[in-house]
């Protein structure tokens, strides 16, 4: 066994999400910013928006859904081990930087996953016909990798404070979800309007749930695929670097 | 080469403050290495230093022949950490803990367990195994730590205060636990601001003041290095003449207390040589000799305070 090697690392990383999973899922502020928001957020909209087809504001419920979710876990996780001191412990054992922003990414994307896919079933059971099952799949779990990352990124600046980073992580979270076409579809949007969309991740997963639903989207499959793509490992290098970089400020 | 720790010019700089200032040294293999110095003097940061927490800013350390910046992963395997503050995971249980870092060391699940199951009995928390660690005592999270630094059986050792403020029992238990360890051939590089602790542990104390190093030698040399004079209290079994006392080779100056004659050398091995011969030829029965040397704490004191210009 080589414990610096690629597979022990990951090996290693995956028991860094078990302790997430069985530790941070059910603590208090992510419950309420991965799934009480999201759900009366929708709530809200959906009361005052009638006129669009339930179809539409499924596939916005899911796109929120899954953003929020994957993106509540992992923010919190390096200020709450940085107070506890936990953090010093993982830094002294033999597990890489890189290895640990994966573990607590991993975390995020299965809580994400999760409950999306109980948003899911929730909409087939109110009689919606998912048309694309394999691209609803990848796109869930491509877009959960993003948004996880997204979350990790959240959590650079060196704060040992989880409360600092929930609403530093809320300031950028909801403008990202009004020019995602969540709340309005993208053929309504002005033209300005339309530029910052591109820029958002969630646009282009948005973009695949509608199209896994209702046949409709705006732009090419693949695009969004690729998108998608390109955000993930461009977010998760990143991130990954800039622990790297902030890690010894937390000590 | 037996070296398993080398610290090499190791420099931190907190702002304006340098916390340690180009702090060298050597531990070898099999010694129990004490790191001894007041609040503030820069323990914790050199052994964070050390155990790859944080970055120096000039210097290097080897740790088991790896360097720790170069090579942190393949150092860190090799070696055990109880940092200053507690830190197992409050929201498991202590068995949760120690499989948790079974993993991150890369055990087999079924050595961790094996590991997990023998060191929770000797630190006496077996029955309480699967509690969650925040209704521990602080002596009881000290003891779970300890066994989480060992669950790799590694042959570096790493302890960051393990005693301070703890309870008289969880302290006693630890520091047998550490004796015995090293019997069993395990390296342990301890720091600690108590004299006494580091007198009955260790094989050799490096002392540090304001993050520099100011010595390094076993504990009992550090205390006669202190004081040039030594007195040797001495009684026997009959009145004897205090300038005779006074006159024998090796002795430079006698006083009475009681009973006792405390009698003052220069060259301690000589005086007590002359000692014994004078009760001899005098027909005086030693009834008790003690050397008086000066307590780790004096020589503490004594290196540590600045020097008056
Ligand atoms: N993270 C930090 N930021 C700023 N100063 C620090 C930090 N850690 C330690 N120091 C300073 O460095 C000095 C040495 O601290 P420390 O190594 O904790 O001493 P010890 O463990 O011997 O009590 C102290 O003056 C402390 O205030
Ligand atoms: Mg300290």
């Amino acid at each position: 066994m080589n414990p610096a090697g690629y597979p022990e690392q990951v090996r290693r990383a995956w028991a860094i999400a078990k302790k997430d999973i069985r530790i941070y899922y059910f603590k208090g502020p992510v419950l309420i910013f991965g799934v009480f928001m999201p759900v009366f957020l929708f709530l809200a909209f959906f009361m005052g928006s009638r006129q669009l087809p339930l179809s539409f504001l499924i596939s916005g419920l899911i796109g929120m859904t899954l953003f929020f979710t994957a993106t509540a876990v992992s923010p919190a996780i390096f200020p709450w081990e940085g107070s506890a001191k936990t953090l010093e412990r993982l830094a002294s054992c033999p597990i890489t930087v890189e290895a640990i922003v994966m573990g607590d990414m991993i975390a995020s994307i299965l809580f994400g996953i999760g409950i999306t896919v109980i948003t899911v079933i929730i909409g087939l059971a109110l009689g919606l016909s998912l048309l694309h099952g394999s691209t609803l799949l990848s796109a869930i779990i491509l877009a959960a990798c993003c948004f996880s990352a997204i979350g990790m990124l959240l959590a650079v600046p060196p704060t040992n404070v989880p409360s600092n980073i929930m609403m530093l992580s809320s300031l950028i979270k909801f403008p990202l979800i009004f020019i995602s076409g969540i709340f309005i579809p993208l053929e309504q949007m002005p033209a300005w309007g339309l530029v910052l969309s591109i820029c958002s991740p969630l646009t282009y997963f948005t973009d695949l749930v509608r199209y896994a639903f209702t046949d409709v989207h705006y732009f090419p499959v693949m695009i969004d695929i690729a998108a998608l793509a390109v955000f993930a490992v461009v977010f998760t290098a990143g991130t990954m670097c800039l622990h790297k970089m902030t890690m010894p400020q937390r000590m | 080469m037996t070296s398993v720790i080398q610290a090499l010019n190791l420099t931190k700089v907190f702002g304006s403050s340098t916390a340690v200032d180009h702090v060298s040294f050597d531990v070898q293999k099999g010694e129990i290495f004490g790191f001894l110095g007041p609040n503030g003097a820069g323990k914790t940061t050199t052994t964070r230093m050390l155990t790859g927490v944080i970055p120096p800013d000039a210097g290097t350390a080897t740790i088991l022949g790896h360097d720790i910046r170069s090579e942190p992963v393949l150092a860190k395997q090799g070696f055990g950490v109880v940092p200053e503050t507690s830190n197992a995971y409050t929201d498991l249980t202590a068995w949760q803990n120690l499989m948790l870092m079974g993993e991150l060391y890369g055990l087999e699940h079924a050595r961790a367990e094996r590991r997990s199951n023998d060191l929770l009995g000797m630190v006496g928390l077996l029955e309480r195994k699967d509690q969650k660690v925040q209704a521990y005592s602080k002596g009881m999270k000290q003891r779970l730590i300890l066994s989480m630094a060992l669950i790799h059986e590694p042959e570096l050792l790493f302890l960051d205060e393990p005693t301070s403020g703890l309870d008289v029992q969880s302290t006693q238990m630890i520091l047998s636990l550490l004796r015995d360890l090293n019997e069993q051939g395990t390296t342990i590089f301890l720091t600690t601001h108590n004299m006494e602790e580091a007198n009955r542990l260790c094989h050799r104390v490096g002392i540090i003041r304001s993050g520099m190093l100011v010595a390094i030698d076993a504990p009992e040399k550090l205390k006669t290095a202190i004081d040039r004079v030594h007195r040797i209290e001495v009684s026997f079994d009959r009145e004897v003449s205090g300038d005779l006392l006074a006159g024998i080779a090796g002795v430079s100056g006698v006083n009475r207390t009681g009973d006792k004659w405390q009698i003052i050398a220069e060259n301690q091995d000589t005086a007590i040589r002359s000692l014994v011969a004078f009760g001899k030829q005098n027909g005086a029965v030693i009834v008790s000799l003690n050397t008086l040397v000066p307590s780790l704490d004096e020589a503490f004191l004594r290196l540590t305070q600045e020097e008056k210009p």
